[in-house]
């Protein structure tokens, strides 16, 4: 499938999105000023994490006003892919792509550590190298990542299977420990109702060479690749 | 600020007597505000060096490696496959004590930038931290404030903050240390430099805007604190980490074009010093044109535009052909672009502001005749070495190792660390904490950077001398532990009042040691910085000569970390005499702060640091920690926790008291956990370098030569106590 990546002005992990995803699929995608509106010949928009214009207002909020949005949003109403990682996931959020919101960590410090994601459903686009109910390690590196959404909305997520990873024990139980920023019901990651569009805080592209301790991450981009 | 000239308003901006005459027989007339406050912050200790310069000139900085020693930006050194790395670690001491979270903030903005304008892509921060005692309620407000400002900073301009160091003591109650390191990554052939060249070509300020903050900051940083710090808050900049990650990428992308002749960050001293270095590097003249330079706010002077210290701006000369091209750029990314003057033929800096000439000042003069003191010393006096046979001993090295284990200065630091993105670049091999060294690899190759910073100052306060070389010592073992060879380091000279005699002992003292050390180990002073008058109403701190070392490993894959695996040997390489001067063991268990600290045997030290790397690289060390604060006992836990695997350890040569063998700080040590110690063991005893075999990995527990025991978990319980429940109130 065909990727690219949205680079906002303050956005910095698009080198490493760019390196897990080329390293899966063996070409560099595109990279996506925040000023275009043409994304034809894109199968798959990832918006990395970072700070998009410094994150000084609420994350993500001014992102969700560029133009590149708007055809983002379009793409997504076609069907197309969509996967947010971290500021990518608030930007999600703020633009209605996806439901809920990231609030301050229940902390209000910034966590940076590896956390491990419990695979709520392996039949999607993005999941399917992985197993059901199986359990990766993944670094996370955020200072809002606290899921909120009204219990409407999160009992809705959970009946329609849009839950995507909960944080989890290594053995893959659900415990107050192991949510360290707060989210309801422990969720990490959610998709939209088509199952195309995939937003999660922690950094699967930063686990996906043994270099740096493990390839946990490489089975969601393998799994794009192949797409 | 219709301020009157004359000596009095000098002394105010930091001018003595003297050297106030020296400005009135260069201009041959009374300055005007303007120059006057050029003059001053040229020549205060912060830019000009003057109390350190003649000693600073002891230390090498020399070899094949060295691509630019000190004297620009930041050091360059070559590390194979056509890069360079170029680092440099510099002080935000004064400002992070009055306002902590912009203070550490800033000086993680003002260290980037010293890279970056060289032509790097920042790839590691790294920082070197003293704070006062955990029980003054102060400490705690600046702890939080700093790691926060750090975090704040590098998390948002996405450059990930691998490694660093804490120490706690009552020495650094009323001015704490924030000392922040950047290593960047650059073609070799490919470096800016700031010396300017070409008479006419235009002179162009990018970046953010100039307000009124900072202004004489260089000078508030060359002065003692008194009790009035607090009204210095002004003083201190703002930073705005969106805008130096927006300029860190139009600076790159206009690097790989021709059309920089020269750059400059603007840091101490702002316009000033950036636009006086600039033409003085180059021996050429300057005209600024103030009107031109982009303003935050209005009605501001000319004085008030030069001295301002606004943050995340930079000055360039371009070619003239090329000055389309650049401005494209900064516009794409949404950052000023002003030319605000031109190189002149004249060897002066011309000021000009709403058609006067505010200020005209020959160069060559500023620089040559900036003042410089060879201030008098006073040796520290030697301490006596201290007999472990007489320091009587009531714990059991169980009831030892708990304590210490969980002591501010040992104590887990994982608190910090998990507020720092020590991931982002997704190139991070060794995160903070699992080895000596932090590892980043550099993109889409093999090759890694080992990175570390070090001091004991506890070392330094009794014997300066001894301090300074163990402090380069530390540095280059900590780096050789990994299996990297070291290059060269950056020093952050952190010293009180220079004109005390006994301070001023101590930093010769100290720049006498760490040469020493630098040349015994082929290990250069590359770049650094030096922050004076680090006292509070007359108390001055711990002699603190920070040292960041960095090294090159050719291969990534082939680091180790300080984690334990099960069945493995545990041997110590290095002699252990059982040290207890200056020991953690002393002052924690005893309350005790004394004795002559550990010398270090730089030939010894080379040696066997060249022997355990090569274990390493050859595969026979699976991990590897070299043994400091707390001694044996103290690394052969913290493998443990790291490993989560127990160890059971032998007993120690019995002429030894066991608390000063497990506990004693003797220096050169490493703990190699190897799958064969006989092998290793002969090797050794072939090289002619100390080694014994200490036990072996396994199990969950650490058994101990007294008939203890102490589980893994407890341990670790122990020894991540501290700062959580200290800071949060939990755990």
């Amino acid at each position: 499938m065909k990727a690219g990546i949205v680079v906002f002005p303050g956005i910095n992990r698009e080198r490493d999105m760019a390196l897990a995803l080329e390293r899966s699929a063996g070409a560099r995608p595109r990279m996506v000023w925040h000023t275009e509106t043409d994304l034809s010949g894109l199968d798959l928009l990832v918006i990395p994490g970072g700070f998009s214009y410094g994150d000084y207002l609420r994350c993500g909020a001014m992102a969700a006003q560029s133009p590149v949005m708007g055809a983002v949003r379009a793409h997504a109403a076609r069907g197309g892919y969509v996967l947010g990682v971290c500021n990518g996931f608030q930007i999600l959020t703020e633009t209605g792509l996806l439901p809920g919101a990231l609030l301050r960590n229940a902390s209000l410090r910034f966590l940076s550590m590896d956390c491990h994601l419990r695979v709520e459903r392996a039949d999607t686009v993005f999941t399917n190298r992985y197993q059901r109910g199986s359990v990766f390690r993944s670094p996370m590196a955020h200072g809002d990542g606290n899921y909120f959404a009204d219990d409407a909305t999160l009992d809705r997520l959970e009946g329609e299977g849009r839950v995507a990873f909960r944080y989890a024990t290594p053995q893959g139980e659900i415990t107050p420990e192991t949510n360290r920023n707060g989210s309801a019901r422990n969720i990490a990651g959610i998709y939209s109702e088509n199952l195309r569009v995939l937003g999660l805080m922690p950094h699967p592209e930063d686990l996906v060479d043994p270099l740096m301790g493990g390839e946990d991450g490489k089975p969601l981009f393998d799994a794009l690749a192949a797409a | 600020m219709a301020k009157e000239v004359n000596q009095s308003l000098a002394r105010e901006f930091g001018l003595s007597a003297d050297e106030y005459q020296r400005v009135l027989d260069i201009m041959g007339r009374t300055p005007s505000l303007t120059e006057l406050g050029i003059f001053s912050v040229m020549w205060s200790e912060h830019c000009s060096y003057k109390s350190s310069r003649v000693w600073l000139k002891q230390l090498p900085t020399k070899a094949p490696w060295v691509i630019h020693g000190p004297g620009e930006n930041a050091g360059v050194i070559d590390i194979g496959e056509g890069l360079a790395a170029i680092f440099k670690m510099e002080s935000h001491n004064h400002p992070s004590f009055i306002e902590p979270y912009q203070g550490a903030a800033t000086g993680v903005g003002g260290i980037l930038r010293d890279v970056f304008t060289m032509g790097a892509r920042p790839i590691a921060n790294l920082n070197a931290l003293r704070f006062g005692r955990p029980e003054n309620p102060r400490t705690k407000r600046v702890v939080d404030g700093v790691v926060r400002g750090i975090g704040g900073y590098g998390n948002c301009v996405g450059v990930p903050t691998v490694g660093g160091e804490i120490n706690f003591h009552p020495a650094y109650d009323g001015n704490p240390l924030v000392n922040a390191m950047t290593v960047g990554i650059a073609p070799a052939d490919r470096i800016f430099l700031s010396a300017a060249a070409g008479i006419g070509n235009p002179v162009v300020y990018v970046g953010s805007k100039t307000g009124r903050d900072g202004i004489h900051g260089a000078t508030m940083a060359s002065a003692e604190f008194g009790a009035d710090s607090e009204e210095k808050r002004p003083t201190v900049q703002v930073g705005d980490p969106f805008t130096e990650k927006l300029l860190i990428e139009a600076c790159l992308e206009l690097m790989s074009t021709d059309a920089i002749i020269a750059i400059q960050d603007m840091g101490a001293a702002g316009l000033t010093s950036s636009s006086v270095e600039m033409a003085g590097k180059g021996g050429v003249g300057i005209v600024l044109e103030l009107d031109d330079v982009p303003q935050r706010e209005t009605d501001m002077t000319a004085y008030e535009m030069m001295l301002s210290e606004s943050q995340e701006r930079m000055l360039m000369v371009l070619r003239p052909d090329r000055q389309d091209v650049a401005r494209k750029i900064f516009e794409k990314w949404e950052l000023d672009f002003a030319v605000i003057g031109h190189l002149t033929d004249t060897g002066r800096i011309v000021i000009r502001h709403q058609g006067r000439v505010e200020a005209d000042i020959p160069l060559a003069p500023l620089a040559d005749q900036a003042p410089l003191y060879e201030r008098p010393t006073q040796e520290t006096p030697k301490q006596a070495i201290l007999d472990p046979v007489r320091v009587e001993n009531r714990w059991t090295l169980a009831q030892a190792l708990e304590r210490l284990i969980g002591c501010p200065d040992i104590a887990s630091r994982a608190w910090v660390w998990d507020q720092y993105d020590s991931t982002v670049g997704g190139q991070t091999v060794k995160r903070p904490g699992a080895a000596d060294a932090a590892i980043v690899k550099i993109e889409g190759k093999r090759l890694a950077l080992a990175m570390t910073t070090d001091c004991t100052p506890r070392y330094c306060q009794a014997d300066p001398e001894a301090g300074g070389a163990q402090a380069v010592a530390e540095a280059w073992r900590n780096i050789t532990a990994t299996g990297a060879k070291p290059l060269a380091i950056t020093d952050n000279m952190n010293f009180g009042n220079p004109e005390k005699p006994e301070i001023m002992g101590q930093f010769a003292a100290a720049i006498r040691g760490m040469a020493a050390a630098c040349r015994a180990l082929d290990f250069p002073v590359v770049s650094g910085n030096v922050s004076l008058y680090n006292e509070t109403e007359g108390k001055g701190i711990l002699p603190t000569p920070a040292i960041g070392g960095v090294g090159v490993l050719e291969d990534a894959a082939k680091a180790v970390g300080i984690a334990l695996s099960p069945w493995l040997d545990l041997v110590v390489v290095g002699r252990t005499h059982g040290w207890l001067g200056q020991s953690l063991w002393l002052r924690e268990m005893t309350g005790r702060e004394e004795g002559a600290p550990p010398p270090v045997e730089l030939d010894v030290e080379r040696k066997a640091g060249d022997f355990v790397r090569n274990l390493i690289l050859t595969g026979q060390a699976r991990a590897c920690h070299d043994v400091s604060d707390g001694g044996l006992l103290v690394a052969v836990a913290e493998m443990a926790m790291a490993g989560n695997t127990g160890a059971r350890l032998s007993t120690g040569p019995r002429e030894i008291p066991s608390h000063a063998y497990w506990f004693g700080e003797d220096q050169g040590r490493y703990i190699l956990a190897v799958a064969d110690s006989t092998s290793v063991l002969r090797a050794a005893e072939t090289a002619g370098i100390p080694a014994v075999k200490l036990g072996t990995s396994g199990g969950g527990d650490l058994t101990l030569p007294d008939g203890g025991t102490i589980s893994v978990a407890d341990l670790r319980a122990s020894h991540e106590r501290f700062f959580p429940s200290w800071m949060d109130g939990t755990a």
